[in-house]
């Protein structure tokens, strides 16, 4: 956690410098975001939606959003959106209450998020600056086709990379590309090994609440990185010192003993009531195994990992294979099969109030997932970063409900799993 | 004796529930919520404990050997003098109260106010009587609806002779009453039983001899100590009550027991309370499967009607009738019950007839209901509805036409003490804490005392 906060300090400290230091600044969103190209021009790049959830777990994102909604954005409209453009708007201050460099270019590697192009868009107006679209086609039959491989490759090669040697002044370097996409790998194997120790019971980590801190670099400015590759192993080390001291999770309120419940959780946590939300599991004595969300910037326990021999190709899959950019039948199969991997008692959805294109579906995937598994599921609703719609007491009583129901639930499964 | 309570403690209303060791039903009570859930709590528990000894009197008279009319009659005259002296006493707190705010408004206790209460207590008093002895029945279960109504008749009658205002008469009500509910009742209910006793045996036929066991009889039960073995508590207020964690139950458990001690057959409830829709799916056990509540916003729900009653200038008892009577139900569109509201002015406004926009509201309701039953997995046989909106007539036809379309099913169990659906299924989660069991079990044995 000291070491993630360094380096994410020691990141926008560059951002703040990136000026003087003639690094340029690049814009682009945490799914199917291409970290390691950006490194090889030397690019430093930001994540308005990272900034947003930041500026919503310090309880600043009321107010953005207020000052967004001065400006004429509706009360319906992505909150993460309307919370980015109320900070560019108030000084554009970063988490680290330094403020961001303007953009150099605005990167938008479109991976099922269509809110993503309008954002960028009313960015664009905004700092008159060159955008790259990468159009990353939808995984509509759950399949990923050479053809869309290379469809991405294409538009790599011909308009991103052009692009970026424009702005950059410097030649792309596809051996100091592979370089960083080897390291990338490295980070995934000990990520994946970090996400999986939860099928270890009792899960030694929260694999949504603690797994957002964990995905944090890998997921951001740091793949490819030296400091990746140290985090990750360091915090393998610590986790499976953990699973061998048959420890729980580390959680805000201490260390979650006696794990009661195993669930599974799709969809991204509330931002601005995040310690509140956590507690209302730890009190539960819930523990989250396995999650959608620390998925959606890559889905590396599939198998995926960056490929240094191929390195074009690799980030076309990558960007493919983001969870965003999955179907709906792709995402029951994913949650039914960690329903089962993880021995999980239930499954909740946080269904995100203002986010239309990630929601829909839901309650249908939600039944098919019961049919499935057997197992029941819950589904609440809250939002990204407006606190306006996270209503505590409603979460609770739902949670409460839930997990009295699977505690009745248990004996009467158990019976039924005994029974001849 | 040891007694099993359950207590809901919801938005709008605290229910309880008093069960015996059988899981027979004893007792049910009901208070409004008001601003002090621990007074609510406390009231609604005592209301179903005294509620509990009405029971055992009809038990007891029962074995007197007593005709069963005459102690039937003898047990009704019990209950209504008793009701009339717990009037008579809040009325004589209240009143104390409001003389207080009177004398504060000026001029002492020669102040127009203060004369205004003379008259508006002295006819309080004489309603009393007429409720509690007379044909006439109460049109609410709660102190305050009733003192109120006749309370703000007097100060409309007062006030348009001019020697005092009617909003400062109606000031005193509103603070005074507050006050009144915010208070514990101090007196002691094994006198103000002996006491009704005593009145309601006045004239009454029986022999002698008979009367005087059932005498007996009373004086032992209402010496009888009831023992709360066990209490839970349920409803949008539990966290406030001061039971151990495992004696909280969450109210979409004890809704989806209740409705099946209730009615066995239930796979599906619906339940409408104050500012919660819940729809549950229940196995054979009564066991919840499957259960969605509404989010962020509380429209459609009985506060709904409350709204929309005060907007009409109406009861919240008299919607349901009205709403019956419309030939061709207004749509309304409205989801928020503010917007709502307005839509009802203006659909007044354009001429629609009062009863077909009611027709229209309920249907609007149950639209909203039915979203939320789709989203648990639907409506399967049998179909149970609960709550206190499962009181309004209308409220039931709008979702009987519905549930039909939508599902082919027909029937709809109601239960006229739906109300009490959470609270029962916190008392049999009381009685299988007591005994170590699974609550399912139980449930099989109660269907008789709930239904009645």
């Amino acid at each position: 956690m000291l070491r993630q906060k360094d380096m994410i300090a020691e990141h926008f400290r560059e951002l703040a410098r990136a000026k003087e230091s003639g690094r340029k600044v690049v814009y682009t969103f945490v799914p199917g975001n291409l970290t390691e190209l950006l490194l090889a021009f030397d690019c430093l790049p930001v994540h308005p939606e990272i900034n947003a959830l930041q500026s919503g777990m310090r309880k600043l994102s009321g107010e953005y959003i207020a000052e967004a909604e001065r400006h004429g954005h509706s009360e319906d409209v992505c909150t993460y959106v309307k919370c980015d453009i109320g900070m560019l708007l108030k000084g554009n201050i970063g988490p680290t209450g330094e403020k961001l460099p303007e953009p150099d270019l605005l990167l938008l590697s479109y991976t099922g998020c269509f809110t993503f192009m309008k954002w960028f868009e009313l960015l664009r107006e905004r700092y008159k600056c060159p955008v790259a679209m990468l159009h990353v086609p939808y995984q509509a039959d759950g399949t990923l086709e050479p053809s869309m491989i290379e469809y991405v490759v294409e538009q790599l090669r011909r308009e991103l990379i052009p692009k970026l040697e424009q702005i950059t002044g410097k030649r792309y370097d596809e051996g100091r590309l592979a370089g960083f996409l080897a390291a990338s790998a490295r980070a995934e194997e000990d990520l994946v090994w970090v996400l999986e120790s939860a099928k270890h019971r009792p899960s030694p980590i929260d694999a949504y609440f603690g797994g957002v801190y964990y995905i944090g670099p890998l997921f951001t400015a740091f793949r490819g990185t030296q400091a990746a590759i140290e985090y990750y192993r360091e915090l393998r080390e610590e986790v499976a010192e953990r699973m061998r001291r048959g420890l729980g999770p580390v959680t805000p309120e201490g260390e979650l003993e006696d794990e009661r419940f195993r669930l599974v959780v799709e969809g991204p946590p509330n931002w601005t009531h995040f310690r509140e939300f956590w507690k209302m599991f730890y009190d539960e004595r819930a523990v989250v195994v396995a999650s959608t969300y620390t998925k959606v910037g890559g889905t590396y326990d599939r198998g995926f990992r960056h490929d240094p021999n191929r390195p074009l190709e690799t980030l076309a899959e990558y960007c493919l294979g983001c969870y965003t950019n999955l179907n709906l039948p792709s995402r029951v199969e994913m949650i039914a099969r960690y329903v089962k991997e993880y021995a999980a008692d239930g499954f909740l959805v946080n269904s995100v109030k203002s986010c239309n294109s990630f929601s829909a579906g839901q309650l249908p995937m939600l039944r098919r997932i019961e049919e499935l598994t057997g197992v029941p599921g819950a589904f609440i609703e809250t939002d990204l970063v407006d606190p306006r719609y996270f209503s505590a007491a409603n979460v609770k009583n739902r949670l409460e409900s839930y997990f009295q129901m699977l505690a009745q639930r248990a004996p009467a499964a158990r019976a039924e799993a005994l029974a001849p | 004796m040891k007694v099993y309570v359950g207590i809901d403690l919801g938005s709008t209303t605290t229910k309880s529930v008093v069960l015996d060791e059988r899981g027979e039903l004893l007792g049910r009570g009901i208070t409004n919520s008001r601003s002090n859930y621990d007074v609510a709590c406390q009231i609604a528990r005592s209301e179903a404990l005294l509620d509990a000894r009405f029971r055992l009197f009809q038990r007891g008279f029962d074995d007197c050997g007593a005709a069963p009319e005459l102690a039937a009659a003898l047990l009704e005259r019990l209950r209504r003098e008793f009701r009339r002296t717990q009037h008579l006493r809040l009325l004589a707190e209240l009143e104390a109260i409001c003389r207080v705010h009177a004398e504060h408004l000026g001029a002492g206790r020669s102040g127009p106010v203060v004369v205004a209460l003379d008259e508006i207590f002295a006819a309080l008093g004489l309603e009393a009587d007429r409720l509690f002895r007379g044909t006439a029945r109460p049109r609410s279960d709660f102190f305050r609806d009733i003192a109120g109504a006749t309370y703000a008749s007097e100060a409309e009658r007062i006030a348009r002779r001019g020697a005092v205002d009617h909003d400062t008469l109606l000031g005193v009500y509103d603070k005074s009453i507050l006050q009144l509910e915010g208070k514990p009742s101090e007196s002691l209910l094994e006198d103000q039983l002996l006491r009704a006793f005593e009145l309601a045996g006045e004239g009454s036929d029986l022999a002698p001899a008979t009367r005087a066991r059932i005498e007996r009889e009373v004086r032992r039960t209402i010496e009888l100590p009831l023992v709360e073995a066990q209490v839970v508590g349920t409803g949008y207020g539990r966290a406030r009550l001061p039971f151990a964690r495992e004696c909280i139950r969450s109210e979409i458990l004890c809704h989806g027991l209740g409705a099946h001690a209730t009615f066995p057959g239930t796979r599906t409830v619906l339940d409408i309370g104050g500012q919660d829709t819940k729809a549950i799916q229940v196995d054979e056990r009564g066991l919840v499967t499957a259960f969605q509540m509404n989010d962020r916003c509380a429209a459609g729900c009985g506060r709904y009607l409350g709204y929309i009653a005060d907007e009409m200038g109406l009861g919240l008892h008299e919607l349901g009738p009205l709403a019956l009577c419309g030939k061709r139900p207004v749509r309304i569109n409205s989801t928020c019950t503010v917007f709502a509201g307005a839509e009802l002015r203006d659909r007044l406004a354009m001429g629609h007839r009062r009863e077909d926009i009611l027709a229209g509201l309920h249907r609007a309701i149950m639209l909203r209901a039915m979203s939320l039953l789709a989203r648990s997995g639907g409506v399967r046989r049998e179909f149970t509805f609960t709550g206190g909106v499962a009181n309004n007539a209308a409220a039931v036809a709008a979702l009987r036409a519905l549930v039909r379309e939508n599902y082919g099913i027909e029937e709809i169990n109601i239960s006229p003490g739906s109300i009490f659906t959470g609270a029962l299924g916190a008392a049999l989660f009381a009685l299988r804490a007591e005994h170590g069991e699974d609550a399912t079990a139980h449930a099989e044995n109660q269907t008789c005392g709930a239904r009645a």
